[in-house]
């Protein structure tokens, strides 16, 4: 089997030549590093899914390496919407400068009893493993480098709908600039998710809590008249 | 206001990092990759505590010391299990969504030698999910990580035995760097993955801290204490959580037939498991009598995993499994304040020994043990830092260590050391694993030294400065022969049977020679050893 991986010293695609069959692209790799190239570079760590170190792009699209299978002739190449340090590893800064962001985290919490139903709410979101594969995939980036983005708005509807938490206010008015409406609702973010989260439902969710707060779709700045629900002519 | 410095960004790390902000001091938390990307997401069981009027702290003590096999200190485990419940009220204040029970309660699930259900869980994710609440709260505390910085050293004033700092390699930059600080804490986790392809953990478990700790003139405590989990898979030592024994799990031989307690202690589950796999070559899980329902509810994980690695489903087929390494029990020996010999330099979580564990770790006691401690560590750190602040004294270190990445660099590269990390990993797994003896352990020992000489006839083959992955992996690789060799020694000095530390040329306990810690430590570059109270 033949595995192509874009190397950033030459900008070129290099093919290595490996006799394997039915192993991760991580096991792939690593007899690379070990074997045949040194200088092949990528970051791991887990080898089970829940370190989010190892994700790549494969044929253009975003997986984990410990958890996909290559195929003869497949290309890997690093993650988008970061710049790349050395082949396939990206500079990573985006998941704390995002996170800080949109304050991804607990205000204020109360104790107490809590119905099992209740914390179920959260539990997709909050299975998150920051292995940024939708803020690979986002298209927003490309026009809005500052936009906040899938992981940490679905972390904001993590916390914003924690049964425990008492007061969320700042973080939705944290989101409501290169934020919720910012997102096109294409759904690329979700396919590629490993852990099956789905952000663009959760940044409706946020949409809904926002209006329900006061806030605006400033998208929807015509007041008035007969639009035929387009946003603006 | 006192300057903390914290290696690594696991649980240990970022608890720690919380105390010791609380604590009014200013905090830089350094990793060698990225917090969330740290071991702890791995852990899966839960966090041991007495919630309800059902069980008592009392039990928690007992069942503690009773699995520390004599190497356990009472007073540090009452500290332990008294602080549970408050531990995890705090964790739960912070936002960690541990699931619940029918009434609306954290829910708690019996794990081995639990004499009642007390490990608080959040599904299969306890650790994931510890992890991420812990470093979103360091977010909001405003703690600055300096990410992706490999440890080279503890920079350490001889004169006065006080730390100053540490230095460490910018991997991305490739440049050498000092930082100072009043008090520098190691929370850079265990070194399970000396056994390779044959443990659990993630490949970063390469005890770097550990290795920096002896180095720096700090004392390691009880290295030869290894806990191997039972079920690992087959080929790829991932780990299939005891739960899934726990549900109603089998453990088969070649002919599907039952051959042990499925639920006995880890330490003697792995050994049955080892001795059946000598004897006829193979052991299996078998969870199909669970149903495929039960097995996407409650192990969607296991199934997974046993697809990907080794090709099987569970539903309809038997799972290959093998014991692997899980735990490194031993560590940089700390008094009560986290403290290590070297003063102002602390340590916690799994690369510490708090003596709670002894010779063999209960299962929930490891997260409990890096949040109760974690919390006490930040503390005592800041405040002996406002005590006794660093001075601004020129030190040799980070010239040393410049010098130390240039020569590496320039290795000759006539052997490879990726084979002999292989080669180390195999032995380890065969030599100074579940079952030891004097021979074997000698012929280990000798390796180890065949390899230290070998040295610089390896290095990295790639000379790149910038990302140099290979050149990382070689330094670990340097931090493992070093503590490969404590290990053998100790477990060779200890010529006994107790926990997990099993001789099968001495297969009895005998408290009177050795009921006490293995202590070993540098006098002059050469290692020493000794056992301790």
């Amino acid at each position: 089997m033949k595995v192509l991986v874009k190397r950033s010293h030459n900008d070129e695609v290099q093919g290595y030549e490996v006799d394997f069959e039915n192993v991760t692209l991580l096991t792939v790799l690593n007899h690379v590093k070990t074997k045949i190239d040194s200088t092949l570079t990528f970051s791991q760590g887990c080898r089970s899914g829940v370190c989010g170190s190892c994700a790549v792009r494969v044929n253009g699209r975003e997986v984990l390496m410990c958890e996909y299978k290559p195929n003869d002739g497949d290309l890997v190449e690093p993650m988008h919407n970061a710049s790349v340090v050395r082949d396939l590893v990206v500079e990573s800064s985006a998941v704390e400068h995002f996170s800080r962001m949109a304050n991804t985290w607990s205000e204020a919490s109360r104790e107490g009893n809590v119905s099992e139903e209740d914390m179920h709410r959260i539990e997709t979101q909050s299975d998150c493993i920051l292995c940024t594969a939708c803020y690979s995939a986002c298209p927003v980036y490309a026009v809005n480098p500052n936009f906040i983005g899938p992981f940490a708005l679905t972390r904001v509807w993590r916390y914003v709908s924690d049964p425990r938490q008492t007061k969320s206010d700042a973080k939705i008015a944290a989101i409501q600039t290169n934020g919720i409406w910012d997102c096109t609702l294409c759904g690329e973010c979700v396919p590629v998710c490993p852990q099956g989260i789905a952000p663009k439902q959760d940044i409706t969710m946020l949409r809904s809590k926002s209006a329900m707060l006061g806030y605006n779709d400033p998208n929807m700045s015509f007041v008035g008249g007969l639009d035929f629900g387009a946003p603006m002519f | 206001m006192a300057k903390v410095l914290i290696i690594g960004g696991g649980g240990a790390g970022l608890v720690s990092a919380l105390s010791a902000h609380e604590a009014g001091a200013q905090v830089i938390v350094m990793t060698k990759t990225l917090p969330t990307r740290s071991q702890t997401s791995m852990a899966q069981g839960g966090m041991n505590a007495v919630l309800g009027e059902d069980d008592s702290i009392a039990n928690h003590i007992a069942d503690t010391l009773k699995s520390s096999a004599g190497l356990g200190n009472e007073s540090r485990i009452a500290f332990l299990c008294e602080n549970a419940p408050d531990a995890v009220r705090w964790c739960n204040t912070l936002g960690l969504p541990f699931s619940r029970d029918e009434l609306g309660e954290i829910a708690r699930r019996r794990l081995g030698g639990a004499s009642a259900p007390r490990a608080c869980y959040a599904q299969d994710y306890t650790g994931l999910k510890l992890l991420h609440t812990l470093y979103d709260q360091c977010l909001k505390a405003g703690i600055t990580f300096m990410n992706e910085r490999f440890l080279l050293n503890v920079i350490v004033d001889e004169e006065n035995n006080r730390v100053l700092g540490a230095t460490c390699l910018n991997i991305p930059t490739g440049e050498v760097e000092e930082i100072r600080a009043d008090a520098v804490i190691m929370a850079t986790g265990g070194y399970g993955a000396l056994y390779g392809k044959h443990s659990t953990n993630s490949v970063g478990s390469t005890g770097d801290g550990i290795a920096a700790a002896i180095r720096a003139g700090a004392r390691l405590a009880d290295l030869e204490f290894i806990q191997f989990h039972p079920t690992a898979l087959k080929s790829s030592s991932i780990l299939i959580s005891e739960s899934a024994r726990g549900a109603g799990g089998y453990l088969v031989d070649e002919q599907g037939d039952r051959f042990t307690d499925e639920l006995a202690p880890r330490d003697v589950v792995a050994r049955a498991i080892h001795d059946e796999i000598s004897k006829s070559g193979g052991v299996y899980l078998d969870i199909r009598h669970l149903g495929e329902a039960f097995i996407n509810h409650e192990l969607p994980q296991e199934r997974k995993l046993a697809q990907i690695y080794e090709g099987i489903d569970p539903v309809h087929d038997l799972i290959p499994i093998k014991p692997a390494a899980h735990y490194s029990m031993g560590g940089i020996e700390v008094n009560e304040e986290c403290m290590t010999r070297v003063n102002g330099l602390f340590a916690v979580g799994e690369c510490a020994n708090h003596k709670t564990h002894g010779a063999n770790r209960l299962g929930g006691n490891s997260l409990l043990e890096l949040v109760v401690f974690g919390r006490h560590c930040g503390k005592s750190a800041a405040e002996f830092g406002v005590k006794s602040p660093a001075s601004e004294l020129e030190n040799t270190q980070l010239a040393k260590d410049i010098n130390f990445i240039r020569d590496i660099m320039g290795f000759s590269n006539r052997i490879d050391f990726y084979e002999k990390q292989e080669t180390l990993a195999n032995i380890f797994y065969n030599n100074v694993g579940l079952v030891r003896e004097e021979m074997g352990l000698k012929t280990v020992l000798e390796a180890i030294s065949h390899m230290q000489k070998e040295l610089p006839f390896m290095g990295p083959k790639d000379k790149s400065k910038i990302c140099n992955t290979n050149l990382v992996e070689f330094i670990e690789f340097g931090n493992k022969i070093e503590l490969s060799e404590i290990i053998v020694i100790s477990a060779i000095n200890r010529s006994e049977s107790r926990g997990a530390h099993y001789r099968s040329d001495i297969p009895t306990r005998n408290d009177v020679m050795f009921g006490a810690h293995t202590i070993t430590w540098r006098e002059g570059g050469i290692l020493c050893a000794d056992f301790m109270e």
